[in-house]
């Protein structure tokens, strides 16, 4: 951990490591397709196989628990509720040209720059940092359960507080104001937005 | 009361109703005329009871001190001598006389109650002048009276020609008041004092350290308000004020304050020679060339303008050799005079309708027409030419007395070649004053032709006033040349046999040589037509003098000349006439010397403030304007570009931050 | 294994969801690479957690029990973005968010904006009902 020498070098991989590499690359491929495919849907199922990967990253890890709930709360239900937004917004299916917006290339800078200096700082801090994942699993179930109702019962309860105001809230903002319907002009521009994608 | 009390109310009484006149103008026109005439007439009755009290002996004196003024002290003081105490008296004469008939010129003027209140406070000035004895004090009168000159002579502004001639008089006059002004603390810095006795006392004693610099700085400004070369051209101008305000300015106030002050620091003067050589040459040039330009010019009151200039050559002439008894003395009657011929002047302008002599040469029956003024102005114009025994003829003859007498060695008080100078440019002049009186006379009262146009009566108060004053043109030298000395420095005011003979006979001979020539021109009047005549000859006088100096100019192409073939000027003076005609270029001179370089200088000053400073503040102000273009450009409310912009700092912030922390 | 493994992976997969933010158009689509990054984020922390607590020197768990929150957040993030994403939709017929410029500079400088303030004026007051109703 803290002599290079006592551990495997840079360039000796273990076989987790390579299992972790090679569904880090799957990972970062599906995460960038996400980011880039130009079919809105496809985004959101690309989405799910980065989340995947990183479900089965957790495992990688031994934080057993953490990746279930990675696949029951991202891959089963965020990625629907984000499907359900897309079609709710009357997504186009099929390939949008202006999926991307003019602000692609300061993008692309901006995001080059800061994995450039992430990746700069974490590999010159933690070159050498060593992980002993043999042993009990650090992430197991009833280790996360203990540590969750020994240490963090108080953050762990305000969370559902901050849950159930999240579901009132998403409930006030998506519900159909009455008044919405008696307003003539909503629907118009409406209707000309579904023209103008229609036609596109 | 006694003397003190009296000469100082004498400037106060006209400035207190030239202020009631200003205040009460608008609201209450009934007291205007009142407040015109009666502190005039007051403090004339004033200025005799202090020349009685004073009784030309021992001068009154009395000064006080209103508050401290540091190193050299400035006082109220009084310096009432026999010249301050007589010329107050003309003053006070000429400008009751001047309200008097302003009454009925500017009867209808619609300016009248501002108009009167200026007069006033012009005759304060002046009058303060006078009696002064403290050289600020002087100063303060000297420069109210410049300022009531622009607003005098600028009275119908409604003329071009007025606001020109205002403008020149006021700035001609600034221009010498600046180097008086430095010529006064330099006289005070050495004597130490602004009393003018104090003053006159430290000349005597040889305190004086630059005589010559003072006299000359000085002079500057004495030759800018007496109107002396090269500093006159703004007096013919001038001519555009109303007549009442002519006379005012050339037989009292304004021109005489500076023969006045020259009379009243007469040592300072003394004190270098080099000042009384330029003295008598200034005085020389101004006399003969104005003389031959009075022959030519064409507008009766220029005519009378230029003789001012040459009547005040004279008076410093007399300074120039020493002598200001005589000048004092041709001062007084020249005052007189002038003043009578320039009110008569207006009378015969309101009569013809016209200011032009050529128009009035073919005018038939203008004597009749205005008898009073004719008689008047014939005894004035032989006062002006110096015949016997009119009162101009005894002071004229004492100037070319006292030149005669410094020139032939005499006297040690005055280089003997300024009185040479003064002597011959003397005699010359009395010779072409004689030929301009002449042909003034003639064109204007001998005329042949049609009938003037009817123009009413004259008022009766104007014609009063021609009588008043030509008692003094009569007499006034033939009386008083006795008792004058009593008054003056004691030297004997009568007039010597040798000059009296010269000067009387080239006076007659110029008189029969502009006859002769009138006699020779006057037939071709009636070949060349000429005229033009006010358009409204039933308004009051000072309408129609406005009407006619406007007319002029489009009339006859230029304000001093006119094409005249029957003016005797012109057989008389050959080629000169086109130049005397035209003050001898002189403003063009002055045209080609200041007015061209500063005009030239202000386009320069413009063209780098507009062209080369601009520049730099607009370029100076493009620089925020591209970046505020830029900023507003950034806010496209695009919330993508600006998180793109605050993560892009994020990330350089970072980076700072780990390079630093890591020293490298 | 080697803890710089998961930690570049979390950083490349936190730029790519940034990339993702800052480029992409669709509403929607941002809030995934919202859950991009938020993803990465807790790859991190369960690195970091794991490693930790292997070394002893950690034992509450905190890193977990923050993934497990981040988690309960960005669920609950989710549907309130979805829910603000809906509202605009409904409000101004578009879900771009390269279209909601409201905080332009004044009128007059956008060349393309004309037809989206005339939209934007024409929905104004049912834009103003929906906040009144929330």
């Amino acid at each position: 951990m803290t002599l290079a020498a006592a551990h495997p070098g840079f360039l000796s991989p273990t076989g987790v490591e390579i299992a972790f590499l090679l569904v880090g690359l799957a990972t970062f491929g599906a995460a960038l397709v996400t980011v880039t495919t130009k079919q809105l849907v496809h985004a959101a199922l690309w989405l799910v196989v980065t989340l995947g990967g990183l479900a089965v990253e957790y495992l990688l890890l031994t934080a057993e628990f953490i990746a279930w709930v990675q696949v029951l709360i991202y891959v089963g239900s965020v990625v629907v509720l984000l499907l359900f937004g897309l079609m709710l917004t009357k997504a186009p299916i099929g390939r949008s040209p202006d999926a991307d917006s003019g602000n692609r290339w300061a993008a692309l800078v901006v995001a080059v720059a800061a994995a450039a200096a992430l990746v700069w700082v974490v590999v010159d801090a933690f070159r050498t940092t060593w992980i002993d994942l043999d042993g009990a699993a650090a992430g197991s179930t009833a280790v996360t359960g203990a540590s969750l109702f020994q240490n963090w019962v108080l953050p762990f309860e305000a969370l559902s507080v901050l849950l159930l105001a999240a579901l009132v809230g998403a409930i006030v903002l998506s519900r159909k104001a009455k008044a919405d319907a008696a307003a003539p002009q909503v629907p118009e521009a409406r209707g000309e937005q579904a023209a103008e994608e229609g036609a596109r | 009361m006694t003397t003190t009390t009296y000469a100082v109310l004498v400037p106060l009484l006209p400035f207190l109703g030239a202020v009631a006149g200003l205040l009460l103008g608008r609201t209450a026109p009934g007291f205007v005329r009142p407040l015109a005439v009666l502190p005039t007439l007051a403090s004339l009755v004033l200025t005799v009871l202090v020349a009685a009290g004073q009784g030309g002996g021992r001068a009154v004196d009395a000064a006080t001190q209103l508050t401290p003024t540091g190193s050299v002290p400035i006082e109220l003081a009084l310096h009432i001598d026999g010249f301050a105490a007589l010329v107050a008296v003309l003053v006070g004469v000429v400008a009751t006389c001047v309200q008097l008939y302003s009454t009925g010129y500017l009867r209808d003027d619609a300016r009248y109650p501002s108009y009167a209140a200026l007069v006033s406070l012009f005759t304060s000035a002046m009058l303060l002048v006078v009696y002064s004895g403290d050289l600020i004090v002087l100063l303060v009168g000297w420069e109210v009276m410049g300022i009531c000159s622009y607003f005098l002579v600028g009275h119908y502004w409604e003329t071009p020609q007025a606001r020109a001639a205002s403008l020149k008089a006021f700035l001609v006059t600034k221009l010498g008041d600046v180097p008086f002004l430095i010529g006064l603390f330099a006289l005070a810095g050495d004597a130490g004092s602004f009393r003018v006795t104090t003053v006159l006392g430290a000349v005597a004693s040889g305190h004086l350290h630059h005589p010559t610099l003072v006299a000359l700085l000085l002079l500057a400004g004495v030759a800018g308000k007496s109107a002396q070369f090269p500093l006159h051209s703004w007096l013919p101008d001038a001519m555009a004020g109303p007549t009442p305000v002519s006379a005012l300015i050339h037989a009292a106030t304004m021109v005489a304050a500076g023969v006045y002050f020259v009379a009243r620091l007469l040592p300072v003067f003394q004190a270098s020679s080099a000042a009384m050589v330029v003295l008598a040459v200034m005085a020389a040039v101004t006399m003969a060339g104005s003389a031959l330009a009075a022959l030519a010019q064409d507008d009766i009151k220029r005519v009378l303008a230029y003789s001012t200039i040459g009547q005040l050559g004279y008076m410093t002439g007399a300074l120039a050799v020493g002598d200001r008894g005589a000048a004092v003395f041709h001062l007084l009657s020249h005052g007189a005079f002038k003043a009578l011929l320039f009110l008569a002047a207006g009378v015969v302008i309101h009569a013809a309708g016209t200011n032009s002599l050529a128009a009035m040469s073919r005018m038939g029956n203008l004597r009749d027409r205005v008898p009073d003024a004719y008689w008047t102005m014939t005894v004035a114009l032989l006062a002006l030419a110096a015949i016997p025994p009119f009162s101009g003829f005894f002071s004229k003859e004492t100037v070319l007395g006292a030149a005669e007498h410094v020139a032939t060695g005499h006297t040690g008080h005055a280089p003997g070649a300024a009185g040479w100078i003064v002597l011959v440019a003397g005699l010359v002049t009395a010779l072409l004053t004689a030929a301009y009186a002449m042909r003034l006379w003639l064109l204007a009262f001998r005329g042949r032709g049609a009938d003037a146009p009817g123009h009413g009566r004259q008022p009766v108060v104007m014609n009063a006033v021609l009588w008043v004053l030509a008692v003094p043109s009569l007499a006034f030298g033939g009386l008083a040349f006795r008792v004058l000395p009593d008054w003056f420095d004691g030297r004997s005011l009568a007039p010597a046999l040798t000059t009296s003979v010269l000067g009387t006979g080239l006076a007659v001979a110029g008189g029969v040589l502009a006859y002769g020539a009138w006699r020779h021109t006057t037939a071709l009047a009636a070949r060349a037509p000429l005229g033009a005549v006010a358009a409204h000859p039933e308004a009051d006088a000072g309408l129609v003098e406005s009407e006619a100096i406007a007319s002029h100019e489009p009339a006859y192409g230029d304000i001093a000349y006119a094409p005249d073939p029957a003016d005797p000027g012109r057989l008389l003076l050959g080629p000169l006439h086109r130049h005397a005609a035209a003050g001898f270029h002189l403003d063009t001179v002055y045209a080609a010397l200041f007015v061209r370089p500063v005009t030239a200088g202000a386009s320069l000053v413009r063209f780098l403030d507009r062209e080369v400073v601009e520049t730099y503040v607009r370029g100076a102000g493009a620089l925020p304007r591209l970046l505020g273009a830029a900023v507003r450009r950034a806010q496209t409310g695009n919330v993508q570009t600006y998180v793109s912009a605050l993560l892009a700092g994020t990330v350089v912030l970072a980076v700072a931050a780990v390079l630093v922390a890591t020293g490298a | 294994m080697h803890l710089v493994y998961p930690a570049v992976l979390s950083a490349l997969l936190f730029c790519t969801g940034l990339y993702g933010v800052l480029a992409r158009r669709n509403a929607i689509l941002v809030l995934m690479s919202v859950e991009l990054m938020l993803n990465a984020v807790n790859l991190n922390l369960v690195a970091f957690d794991v490693w930790l607590s292997k070394a002893a020197r950690e034992t509450l768990h905190s890193g977990q029990a923050l993934t497990l929150f981040t988690i309960a957040i960005a669920a609950a993030e989710i549907g309130i973005g979805l829910a603000i994403v809906l509202a605009v939709h409904r409000n101004r017929g578009t879900s771009d968010i390269d279209r909601l410029r409201d905080a332009a500079e004044g009128p007059g400088d956008g060349s393309d904006d004309s037809d989206g303030s005339d939209s934007a004026a024409a929905t104004a007051p049912g834009a103003e009902k929906a906040e009144a109703t929330a």
